[in-house]
C-alpha cells in the first residue's frame, strides 16, 4: 500500500461530456462522480451516499443510467457521459422532464433531482407510455427525502405525454 | 474495531486487460489483486475500504466475456454480460423465463445496467437472486485460470459465506445450463423490505410435468436462508411424481420450516424459516398459474 | 391595494438552477488553495485516548496537517459548544465538546482532523494515524443506563442522568380515583436520523490580511454558526461572515452547530488556507444527530363514556453522550400529548438518560410525533376497552370548536402558555372521515377478509406548536437599479421559502415575484437571525417581510408624491411604476424613487424622507401559533410475510392561511413520507455496547417511491390571529401523526388476531412475531 501512496496511479482519459470532448489526467482510483464534479466542473451531479444506494449521482454512460459513484473515471474512457447539465436541448430549451418537474413541484431541495432526471431520461426512452406503478418502480433506485415522490411521479407521467406528443409530431 | 469509516477508494494500481488471457496472466502475476466486474458490489466495498487491494484488474474491456447464446443444447452467458442484457434477451426468456422473472427483482435499472452475472455470482451475497437461479438450473460455471480452464458445478461453486470456490487468480468466464424442457413452468418470488432491496428470502421454483400433469421434476432453491443458495430437496421430492395440488404444495413448502437459517440486521432465523415456507408455497402457486416456457429449437 | 400572489400556487423561483445543475451547494464551492479535511473518529463507544501517533500520516505525500485537541486548544476559549439556553441545567459531563481531550464517549466522536490535497488522500492519512485506545465499559440502551451499577457514559459522572423534569397540570390523583376505566400502556418509540440527501458540509476561509473569517456551511442556522464561532474562538463578529449556499435538505440534522463546523473553522484559522469538509453518508450515520429512543409508561383514566379524565406516567429519553442543543425532543414530546383533546389532568415524569451513542436533537417533528403517538395509541386502547368505534372515542374527546381559543396550562420553552388561537378540530375530523369514506370502511374490510385480505384503517389527530420566535428579520431594499431584494435570517433548505417570500413582497410592491431576489442565510446582509426549525419561518420571517414590504410601499408612494407633486392618495403602484390615477404619462418608477432616495453628493434629499428605499422589520409575534392535522390511512397487511402496503392516505391540514398551496402540499406530502419511514422502515440500530449496526442505506431504510402512496390533501384554513399574514407553520405538519395513523391502521387490519402494537417502527418480522404471540395467547 505504501508503494501506491507514493506514486499515484494516473491515466490520461478522454471523456465526451454532454457532447464536449475532454482529455484529462485522472488518478485511477477516482470515481466518475468525483471526476465530473471536481475535474470537469459538472457540479450538477451530486453525491448522496457513495455506496450505490441513493441514486443522486446517476448519469448516463453511453445512454445508460449508471451510478457514477460506482464507476471509476478511468472506466469511462472514450464513453459519452450525459449529466443533468446536458439533458436540455442544444439551444437551452429545457427537456420536457425538467419542464414537468417545475410544473408539478417535483423537487424541493433539488439535491437528488439530477440523478432522478437522468434516470428518467433513460426510462422514458425505453418505456414511453408508462403506468404509474412502472414509474414508481423505475424510481425505486433514487431516494428523495423531501417530496414524498408524488410530484415526481406526476411529472414523469406528464413528461411522458409531452415526449410522445413531440415525437409523434416529428414522425407521424 | 470496525474498518475505517470512509467512502473514497483506497490507492491501487489499475489494469484493464483486453483479453481473458491477459487478465488471467495479470491475476497470476500480481499480489493482492481484485478483479472488477460490473462494480455494483465491489465498488461500494472499495469506497468503504472494506477491501484494500493493491491492484484492480478491470474486466470491462474484454469484449469476449459478454455474450448470450446457445451451444450443444445449452444456454451460455458470458460472465461480463450485463444483467439488463440478460433481462432483455428473448432467447433466454423463451427457454428460461425464470431468468427475467428473477432479474426484474435484482436491484434497480441503474445497477442492472452495470451489474454482470459473473460479478453477482462471485460476490455471492447470500440473498442475491442470480446465484439462486443458477443453482436451481444446475448451471455449470466456467472458470479460466493460470492452469487452464475448468468447469465447476454450481452446487460446488460456493466455498463459504460470500466466497466462491475459485482461486484468487481465477476468473469466471461464463455460465451455462441445459434449459428445462419446453412447457416447464417457473417463478421467482421474494420478499424484500422495499422493491429492489436484497431479498430477505427469495425462492426460485421450476416445475416440469409429465403428460398426465404430474410433476416430473421440481427445482426449488432458496436465497437468503443460508450463506449460499439452499436447494430444498425435501420439497422437490414431495412434489415429484404427483399432481401439484394445494395439499402437495403445502406439504412441500412445509419442509422449509426445518431449514437452518441465518440472522442479520434485517431478520431472525425463525422469520426467515417462516418466509421460506410462505414464499415457497407462493412461488409454486405462481409458477403453476403462469404459462409454460417455449422450446429450444 | 395589493396583488394576489399570496394564496396562489405559483411555480418556484428556486427550480431553474436546481433543474439544470446550476445550483451551488457547499461542495460546489471551489476556492483556490483549498485543503480537504477528513476526521479521525473513535471506533469505540467509550474509551480513553492513550496516544495519537500521526507521524506516518504527516509524512504522506499530499498531507498538510493533522490537528488534535492540543493543536486547537490555544485558539479555544473553552472546549465547549454551548446549548441554546445557557441557563438550562443538566449533567455537566454531557456538555457538548469541540474535540476529545482524553475520553471518547460514542462511536464517531472526533479525535483529530487531517488536512490534505484531496479527500482521497485525507482518508488515506486517517487510516495511517495510530490511535491507542483503552476501551472502557459502555452503555447503549437508555433504560440500562439508569441502573445504579450501569457503566458511566462519562467515566467521572456520578450517574447517567442528564436531567429530570415533570410536565403537569391539574391533579391526576383524584381523577384516577374517580375513573370508570384506567388503562396502562407501555410504548417503545424510535425515530432515526434526518438523512437529507446532501450531508453536512463546510468551507472555511481565513484571510490573514483582513483577519476576516468566511464560512460557507450547509446549515439550518447561519447566525447560530457565526455566533458560536465568535464565542468559541473569541472573534470579532464584524469579521466573521457565514453564508449558507443551496442546502440539500435539513430535517433537523443541520439545526445544531456541530464539532465539525467548529473544528474546520479552527483549522482554517490555524492553517491559513481554505478548508473544506464534506460529510459522507457513513459520517452522517455515526455523527449527525438522531432522535432515537423513548420508552413511555403511561396510564390513562376515562369516565364511563371514554372521556379522558387524566393521563399520567413516565418517559425515558435517550440523549446520547452529549447535550448539543437542550432537551427539545423530550420536552416537546411531553407537550404534544394532549394535542386536540380535552385532557383535564396530566402528569409526565421525564428522565433524560445519557448513553454511549451520538447525541440526540430534533429531527423533523421534534418530539411531537412521539407525544402524538402516545395519545393516539391511548385513544385506540380506550376504544378497544370500551368497545366503541375508534373515531367515536376521538369525537367525544376533541376540543369543541366553540371552546377555541383554548388555553392549556402547559408552558412552551419560551415560557408562554399553550394557546390554540384558532382552529376547528371536530370539523377537520369530519372532513377527513367524509373524504376517506370512513363510514363504509367496515364493509370494505369485511369484503376483503372474505377474500383472505387483511385491510385496516387508522386515524390520528395532532396539533403542533409553530412559529417559534423570538423574531426573524425581514429587510426589503430597492437600490438605484430598481431591483428589489429581500434579505432574511430565515434559512431555505428546500422548502421553497424564497418563492413564498417573493410572493408576499410582490403583493405589496406591485411587481412579479420573479422580480424579487431573496437572499437568505448570509450573516453579511442581515445582522441577526435565528434559522430554520420548528415550522417557524413563514410565520416569523414571512410576517417581517410582509410588514417591511408595506413600509417600503408607503415610503415609495410618499416619495413619488413629492417627486410628482401630487397627493400620495392619488397614486397607484403597478408593474414597478407609480402613476397618478387617471393621468396617463404622469409616473415615476420604483427605480426613480430609489435613486432619489439614494441621494446625490451634496444635494438635498426628498423632503422628510429618510435616505434609502428600504425597510427592516423584526416582527415580534404576540404568541405561538398552532396548526393541526388529521390523517386517515388505509393499509393492506400481508399476514404471510408481515409486509404492509399503504393503499390510501388522506390528510386534512390546518396551517392557517396558505401563501403558496403547492408548496404547502409539498411540505405535507414530504412529511407524510418521513412519517411512513418512522412507522415502517427507519431504524437506527446499535448493539449492546453502543456500536451502530445500521450504517448504510442498505441497512437503514428510507422510504422509496414504490412504498410511499399518493396523499390526498384537504385544506382547512383558519387564519392565525397572532400574525399579520394569518399563517401557521407547516414544515412538520405531515410527519407528526403519520406513524400513529399507520400503526393504528395495521392494528385495525389485524383485529382478528387481537394484535396490539405498542411500538414504532414496526417491521415485517416484528409483525409476524406479534401475530404469532397473539395466536399463542388465544
Amino acid at each position: 500500500m505504501t508503494d501506491n501512496h507514493e506514486l499515484p496511479d494516473t491515466r490520461s482519459v478522454v471523456l465526451v461530456v454532454n457532447g464536449e470532448r475532454r482529455e484529462i489526467d485522472v488518478e485511477t482510483r477516482m470515481t466518475l462522480a468525483d471526476c465530473l464534479r471536481h475535474k470537469l466542473g459538472k457540479t450538477g451531479t451530486h453525491l448522496g451516499c457513495e455506496h450505490g444506494v441513493c441514486g443522486a449521482c446517476t448519469v448516463l454512460v453511453n445512454g445508460h443510467s449508471a451510478r457514477s459513484c460506482l464507476m471509476l473515471a478511468v472506466q469511462a474512457n472514450d464513453a459519452e457521459i450525459t449529466t443533468v447539465e446536458g439533458i436540455a436541448s442544444g439551444d437551452g430549451e429545457w427537456h420536457p422532464l425538467q419542464q414537468a418537474f417545475h410544473e408539478h413541484h417535483a423537487l424541493q431541495c433539488g439535491f437528488c433531482t439530477a440523478g432522478i432526471l437522468t434516470s428518467m431520461v433513460e426510462f422514458l426512452g425505453e418505456n414511453p407510455d408508462p403506468a404509474e406503478d412502472e414509474v414508481r418502480e423505475a424510481l425505486s433506485g433514487n431516494i428523495c427525502r423531501c417530496t414524498g415522490y408524488q410530484g415526481i411521479v406526476r411529472a414523469v407521467l406528464d413528461a411522458a405525454g409531452r415526449l410522445r406528443a413531440r415525437n409523434g409530431a416529428i414522425s407521424p | 474495531m470496525g474498518p475505517p469509516r470512509v467512502v473514497k477508494p483506497p490507492p491501487f494500481r489499475y489494469h484493464d486487460p483486453g483479453t481473458l488471457e491477459e487478465a488471467v496472466a495479470l491475476g497470476a502475476s500480481l499480489d493482492n489483486a481484485k478483479f472488477l466486474a460490473g462494480g455494483q458490489s465491489l465498488m461500494p466495498m472499495l469506497n468503504m475500504r472494506y477491501v484494500l487491494p493493491d491492484h484492480v484488474i478491470d474486466l470491462n474491456r474484454i469484449p469476449d466475456l459478454s455474450h448470450i447464446g446457445e451451444a450443444a443444447g445449452r444456454l451460455v452467458i458470458g460472465a461480463m454480460t450485463r444483467q439488463r442484457d440478460i433481462e432483455r434477451s428473448d432467447l433466454l426468456h423463451r427457454h428460461c423465463p425464470l431468468m427475467r422473472k428473477a432479474l426484474m427483482q435484482v436491484g434497480h435499472p441503474q445497477t442492472r445496467n452495470r451489474g454482470t452475472i459473473g460479478g453477482s455470482l462471485c460476490h455471492l451475497d447470500p440473498a442475491a437472486e442470480l446465484p439462486a437461479v443458477l443453482a436451481a438450473l444446475d448451471a455449470t460455471i466456467h472458470v479460466a485460470g493460470p492452469d487452464g480452464a475448468r468447469d465447476i458445478p454450481m452446487t460446488g461453486f460456493p466455498a463459504f459465506y460470500m466466497t466462491p470456490a475459485i482461486g484468487h487468480d481465477e476468473i469466471v468466464s461464463a455460465v451455462s445450463f441445459t434449459p428445462w424442457p419446453a412447457g416447464h413452468k417457473s417463478a421467482f418470488v421474494e420478499f424484500a423490505r422495499r422493491p429492489g432491496d436484497f431479498a430477505i428470502v427469495g425462492v426460485a421454483a421450476l416445475l416440469d410435468f409429465g403428460t398426465d400433469g404430474t410433476v416430473n421434476r421440481a427445482g426449488i432453491v432458496l436465497a437468503g436462508v443460508g450463506p449460499a443458495p439452499v436447494r430444498c430437496t425435501a420439497a422437490e421430492e414431495r412434489l415429484t411424481r404427483r399432481m401439484p395440488d394445494p395439499d402437495g404444495i403445502r406439504s412441500a413448502a412445509l419442509t422449509c420450516a426445518d431449514l437452518e437459517a441465518m440472522e442479520d440486521v434485517h431478520a431472525s432465523p425463525s422469520y426467515r424459516r417462516h418466509l421460506a415456507v410462505e414464499l415457497t408455497s407462493r412461488a409454486l402457486r405462481s409458477a403453476l398459474a403462469g404459462p409454460g416456457a417455449g422450446s429450444l429449437v | 391595494m395589493t396583488g394576489d400572489f399570496t394564496g396562489s400556487p405559483i411555480r418556484r423561483l428556486e427550480d431553474a438552477a436546481l433543474l439544470t445543475g446550476a445550483a451551488r451547494f457547499v461542495d460546489d464551492i471551489e476556492l483556490p488553495g483549498t485543503v480537504e479535511a477528513a476526521f479521525v473518529r473513535s471506533p469505540h463507544p467509550h474509551a480513553l485516548i492513550r496516544s495519537v501517533d500521526s507521524s506516518a500520516a504527516r509524512n504522506l505525500r499530499g498531507v498538510h496537517a493533522v490537528f488534535s485537541y492540543a493543536d486547537l486548544a490555544p485558539l479555544l476559549t473553552k472546549n465547549l459548544i454551548p446549548p441554546d439556553n445557557p441557563k438550562l441545567k443538566f449533567a455537566e459531563s454531557t456538555k457538548a465538546i469541540v474535540l476529545a481531550e482524553e475520553e471518547v464517549c460514542y462511536v464517531g466522536e472526533i479525535v483529530a482532523i487531517v488536512l490534505a490535497d484531496s479527500r482521497y488522500v485525507a482518508e488515506d492519512a486517517v487510516a495511517l494515524i495510530d490511535v491507542t485506545y483503552e476501551v472502557l465499559p459502555s452503555v447503549s440502551d437508555c433504560r440500562d443506563a439508569l441502573a445504579p451499577d450501569a457503566p458511566r457514559v462519562h467515566r467521572e459522572a456520578p450517574d447517567n442522568v442528564v436531567a429530570r423534569f415533570r410536565t403537569e397540570y391539574g391533579d391526576c390523583r383524584p381523577a384516577f380515583a374517580a375513573a370508570a376505566h384506567v388503562l396502562a400502556l407501555s410504548l417503545k418509540q424510535h425515530r432515526g436520523s434526518g438523512h437529507p440527501i446532501e450531508g453536512r458540509g463546510i468551507v472555511a476561509q481565513f484571510d490573514p490580511s483582513t483577519e476576516g473569517l468566511t464560512v460557507w456551511s450547509s446549515t439550518q442556522g447561519s447566525h447560530r454558526v457565526r455566533n458560536t464561532l465568535v464565542d468559541i474562538y473569541d472573534l470579532d463578529e464584524t469579521l466573521v461572515r457565514t453564508i449558507t449556499p443551496d442546502v440539500g435538505g435539513g430535517f433537523g440534522s443541520k439545526h445544531v452547530v456541530y464539532p465539525e463546523e467548529v473544528i474546520v473553522a479552527g483549522a482554517a484559522l490555524l492553517y491559513k488556507r481554505p478548508v473544506k469538509w464534506i460529510e459522507d453518508r457513513r459520517e452522517h450515520f455515526l455523527a449527525a444527530i438522531q432522535e432515537r429512543d423513548q420508552y413511555w409508561d403511561v396510564e390513562v383514566a376515562t369516565d364511563a363514556e371514554g372521556r379522558l379524565l387524566g393521563l399520567r406516567g413516565s418517559m425515558i429519553h435517550d440523549q446520547g453522550a452529549y447535550t448539543l442543543l437542550g432537551f427539545n425532543v423530550p420536552h416537546n414530546a411531553s407537550l404534544a400529548v394532549p394535542g386536540p383533546y380535552v385532557l383535564p389532568n396530566y402528569q409526565l415524569d421525564v428522565t433524560i438518560a445519557a448513553t454511549n451513542r451520538v447525541g440526540t436533537i430534533p429531527v423533523r417533528g421534534a418530539g411531537y410525533p412521539e407525544g402524538t403517538f402516545t395519545m393516539e395509541r391511548a385513544m385506540d386502547a380506550i376504544a378497544d376497552e370500551l368497545n366503541v368505534d375508534r373515531v367515536e372515542i376521538r369525537r367525544r374527546n376533541l376540543i369543541p370548536a366553540d371552546n377555541i381559543p383554548y388555553e392549556l396550562p402547559l408552558k412552551a420553552r419560551d415560557g408562554s402558555t399553550t394557546h390554540y388561537e384558532s382552529g376547528d378540530f371536530p370539523s377537520c375530523l369530519e372532513k377527513a372521515l367524509k373524504g376517506s369514506d370512513y363510514d363504509r370502511f367496515a364493509e370494505r374490510q369485511a369484503a376483503a377478509r372474505d377474500q383472505g385480505r387483511y385491510i385496516g384503517v387508522g386515524v390520528a389527530n395532532c396539533t403542533k406548536i409553530t412559529g417559534r420566535g423570538p423574531f426573524e428579520t425581514g429587510i426589503v431594499r430597492i437600490g438605484p437599479s430598481g431591483r428589489i431584494a429581500v434579505h432574511t435570517g430565515a434559512m431555505p433548505m428546500g422548502q421553497g421559502i424564497k418563492t413564498s417570500y417573493a410572493q408576499i413582497c410582490a403583493d405589496q410592491l406591485g411587481v412579479e415575484p420573479e422580480d424579487i431576489k431573496v437572499i437568505a442565510g448570509d450573516t453579511g446582509t442581515v445582522p441577526m437571525g435565528i434559522g430554520g426549525f420548528g415550522s417557524r419561518q413563514t410565520v416569523t420571517a414571512g410576517s417581517s417581510i410582509h410588514l417591511a414590504s408595506i413600509e417600503v410601499r408607503e415610503k415609495a408612494l410618499k416619495t413619488a408624491a413629492h417627486m410628482l407633486e401630487v397627493s400620495d392618495q392619488d397614486l397607484e403602484l403597478t408593474n414597478g411604476e407609480i402613476s397618478v390615477a387617471g393621468v396617463p404619462g404622469l409616473s415615476v418608477s420604483l427605480a426613480d424613487v430609489a435613486r432619489a432616495l439614494s441621494g446625490a453628493a451634496g444635494y438635498a434629499r426628498p423632503k422628510d424622507m429618510p435616505p434609502g428605499l428600504e425597510a427592516t422589520v423584526n416582527f415580534l409575534p404576540t404568541g405561538l401559533t398552532y396548526g393541526n392535522s388529521v390523517h386517515v390511512v388505509e393499509v393492506d397487511v400481508d399476514i404471510g410475510t408481515g409486509g404492509v402496503r399503504i393503499t390510501r392516505y388522506l390528510v386534512v391540514n390546518d396551517s392557517g392561511r396558505l401563501i403558496n398551496p403547492m408548496i404547502v402540499e409539498g411540505q405535507i406530502i414530504g412529511g407524510v413520507a418521513h412519517g411512513i419511514g418512522n412507522a415502517l422502515f427507519e431504524w437506527m440500530g446499535y448493539d449492546d455496547t453502543g456500536q451502530p449496526v445500521t450504517t448504510t442505506f442498505a441497512e437503514y431504510l428510507l422510504p422509496t417511491a414504490p412504498v410511499v402512496p399518493n396523499v390526498e390533501i384537504i385544506h382547512h384554513e383558519t387564519p392565525s390571529t397572532v400574525n399579520p399574514l394569518g399563517v401557521k407553520g407547516v414544515g412538520e405538519a405531515g410527519v407528526i401523526p403519520a406513524a400513529a395513523a399507520v400503526i393504528s391502521a395495521i392494528e385495525n387490519a389485524l383485529t382478528p388476531f387481537d394484535v396490539r402494537i405498542r411500538e414504532a417502527p414496526v417491521s415485517p418480522p416484528r409483525l409476524i412475531e406479534l401475530i404469532g404471540e397473539a395466536k399463542a395467547r388465544s
